[in-house]
């Protein structure tokens, strides 16, 4: 694959041509914060907190891919303030409680609000009711704490037919995760796990298990999201 | 004229309380009550949550001994999942000594908060003292050794939950059926070796340093610690099976004032054939009670005191030779001298120093089998003695592994209307007959209370704040007076 050099925030970067932005960036040390984006993976565009500047506009940095003499803009206090928003706006559209959560200190969305500094939200909480869906045998929905980044439904799948375990429904503030439960008793350990792993927060649960590590030294307990890319020079 | 007092909050205790005195006509005290004003309800929102999530969150209650309600939530999830000894699945040794080791921390370090920092100032300084010195900044600048070791102690204790549960406070150590990591040599030598913090045998000797300090204090205020709020009641806690102090578990034993045994080698999870609760509407906490003697006179207290009253000895060597000496004060009788939870309170520091050595030097904490499973059931109870007193957590879980009931009786709880004896008690003490009222006055009210230690926010769940706020009302609810401080 041919090298091409493009620059973010005028640092001269060099990467494959037509790399998927985000990695590119990370291959030259600059963080850009996703919450759906997976490496390798194909681009899912819902979080939009890695949101950039290309030729003037705001775009999610995880659809673009780089072209030789790309400009991009990324470190800015106004693109900054957007992504803190996007964050803030995720803690109030549900009911996120970290305390009990067993994946704080690992979860992406509180390292990332961590990250922005986000002390307390500039939008109103909206404190929907949502019921534990817990019909599934081995794992459980929380969608208090869903961010409807679409992780597990586009790469948990049925193994043998390949169709979709997680599924969206309905639109706009009723968005939410569904679960096709014949097919996810299915699901072996392994794959349950993947879930588990793969979702940003604590919305997957696998029935009866966690809590095997210490809040304090889990993963971002110990260093910043972004900490392997970028040595956490960049934390916002 | 008839007068109202309020007491509005309660300082020095942890949570929102307020105290209301009326006064008749010729100034006697007609009615003393401690309201607790605060209210979170952690019993209806764990409802619907996974069980094995219950011991992380309801640590939550509590910022001073989340471990407390930690543990009573894992030893009642514990048989959510079949581990329960009358089954014959029990935890495995080093699973219940590293729980044992985290609770005994947590005892050390509750007991040191709240004897130097939040009573030692009355004691040193006097009800009647400075307001303006007696806190905890005062002890520092009067008894800068007395303060440094408290801090140092306290430390200790933290450090310990800290080592077996990843953080001082609301970590997480106790997983369902077990615990989720042991002590590693490193981590035990912290402990052991002195190098980074004084080691626990320096705890131990600042402990019995503590013990005498009371004695010493008691000895100098002898009819004020005997008599201020004092009053007779029945007393509770877990007792091991041959009547031994245990913190962590037990059967329960009431005695009543007189040293007449209640109950006797009661199986906890039988709790509601003994306990009752009543509410009243001026408080959002309960009142619990002995159904073997009603609601009106079934009260009962629970705490240091209380468990020195009904255990028959203390299962370690320093701390059972001041158990002899105080129960030898009361002639080996229930003692129900309110200010005499210090006494005990320090005893029982001393206890925890003791066993947490004890434990630290078992090498079992450094074996692996963690974790035990049996057959799952559908409701679980566990009892623990907290700082405070008898804390009980039960629940039920629905098929869908599902909170579907909790009832939480905490410390404090208990204590509900022990405190308002002693708040009438010490009302009477301090007030009856005063035609003004008095900040020490106040403050006395407030001692009386403090003894107990209070969690309000364990007992309704909430958290306060501790500005404090004195309104003088009268029989027509007209203010005559209003002071802030």
């Amino acid at each position: 694959m041919p090298k091409i050099t493009f620059k973010i925030d005028g640092k001269q970067c060099t990467a494959e041509d037509g790399q998927n932005l985000v990695e590119a960036a990370a291959d030259n040390h600059v963080y850009i914060p996703t919450l759906c984006h997976m490496k390798g993976e194909k681009c899912l565009g819902t979080c939009r907190v890695c949101m950039v500047k290309v030729n003037g506009k705001d775009m999610a940095g995880c659809t673009l891919s780089v072209s030789e003499g790309m400009e991009v803009t990324f470190d800015t206090p106004e693109l900054n303030d957007k992504r803190k928003a996007l964050i803030e706006m995720l803690f109030v559209e549900r009911n996120h409680f970290c305390p009990s959560c067993e994946k704080s200190g690992r979860c992406d969305l509180q390292a990332l609000a961590y990250r922005f500094k986000m002390h307390i939200p500039r939008f109103r909480y909206r404190y929907p009711f949502f019921e534990v869906y817990s019909k599934v045998d081995k794992l459980m929905l929380e969608h208090n704490r869903c961010i409807l980044c679409q992780r597990c439904v586009e790469f948990i799948r049925d193994p043998d037919t390949n169709r979709k375990i997680f599924s969206m429904r309905n639109r706009t503030n009723k968005s939410m995760i569904q679960v096709d439960y014949r097919l996810a008793n299915k699901m072996s350990e392994e794959q349950i796990d993947k879930a588990v792993a793969i979702c940003p927060v604590g919305a997957i649960i696998k029935k009866g298990q966690g809590f095997d590590e210490a809040y304090g030294q889990r993963k971002y307990d110990q260093h910043p999201i972004g900490y392997e890319v970028d040595g956490g020079t960049n934390s916002k | 004229m008839p007068q109202k007092i309020t007491i509005d909050p309660v300082t020095r205790v942890e949570g929102h309380g307020k105290v209301t005195i009326r006064l008749d006509d010729a100034g006697h005290v007609e009615q003393a009550r401690l309201h607790i004003v605060e209210f979170r309800g952690f019993e209806r929102f764990v409802q619907g949550r996974p069980y094995w999530e219950v011991p992380v969150l309801v640590q939550r209650l509590c910022g001073i001994c989340p471990v407390s309600h930690h543990l009573a939530g894992a030893k009642a999830v514990d048989e959510i999942v079949g581990v329960k000894p009358s089954t014959g699945t029990q935890l495995t040794k080093p699973a219940e000594k590293l729980r044992r080791l985290m609770h005994y921390g947590q005892m050390f370090q509750s007991h040191v908060l709240h004897f130097f920092y939040l009573c030692s100032p009355d004691l040193v300084f006097g009800v009647d003292g400075d307001i303006a010195t007696r806190n905890i900044v005062g002890i520092a600048q009067a008894a800068p050794e007395l303060a440094t070791k408290a801090i140092l102690m306290r430390k200790f204790g933290q450090e310990i939950i800290k080592a077996t549960a990843g953080k001082k406070i609301h970590g997480i150590s106790a997983v369902p059926g077990g615990i989720h990591k042991n002590l590693s040599i490193e981590e035990r030598d912290y402990f052991l070796n002195g190098k980074d913090i004084p080691n626990i045998d320096t705890m131990i000797e600042w402990s019995a340093e503590a013990v005498a300090f009371f004695k010493d204090f008691h000895a100098k205020n002898q009819t004020w610690s005997d008599t201020f709020a004092a009053h007779n009641s029945a007393h509770m806690g877990l007792v091991s099976k041959d009547g031994g102090m245990d913190f962590y578990h037990g059967n329960l034993r009431v005695v009543d004032s007189t040293g007449r045994v209640l109950l006797d080698d009661v199986d906890y999870h039988h709790y509601l054939d003994h306990l009752g609760e009543e509410t009243k509407s001026w408080s959002y906490m309960k009142f619990p009670f002995l159904k073997l003697q009603g609601s009106q006179d079934g009260w009962y207290r629970v705490g240091p005191l209380a468990r020195v009253n009904v255990c028959d000895y203390i299962p370690s060597k320093l701390a059972n030779e001041e158990y002899e000496i105080m129960r030898a004060y009361t002639h080996g009788k229930p003692n129900n001298m309110t200010m005499h939870y210090h006494w005990a309170r320090l005893i029982e520091t001393l206890h925890a120093a003791e066993v947490m050595k004890e434990l630290l030097n078992d090498p079992d904490l450094q074996k692996t089998n963690l974790i035990t499973k049996g057959t799952k059931t559908a409701e679980g109870i566990g009892v623990i003695e907290a700082p405070r007193g008898t804390l009980l957590h039960h629940y039920r879980v629905g098929a869908d592994d599902r909170v579907t009931m909790c009832n939480l009786i905490v410390s404090t709880t208990h204590n509900n209307n022990a405190m308002n004896a002693a708040v009438t008690q010490a009302a009477l003490d301090m007030m009856e007959g005063n035609t003004t009222i008095t900040e020490p006055m106040m403050n006395g009210i407030e001692v009386a209370i403090r003894a107990y230690d209070p969690c309000l926010s364990c007992a309704t769940h909430a958290l306060g704040q501790m500005p404090l706020e004195v309104t003088l009302i009268d029989s027509k609810d007209n203010v005559l007076d209003v002071r802030v401080r």
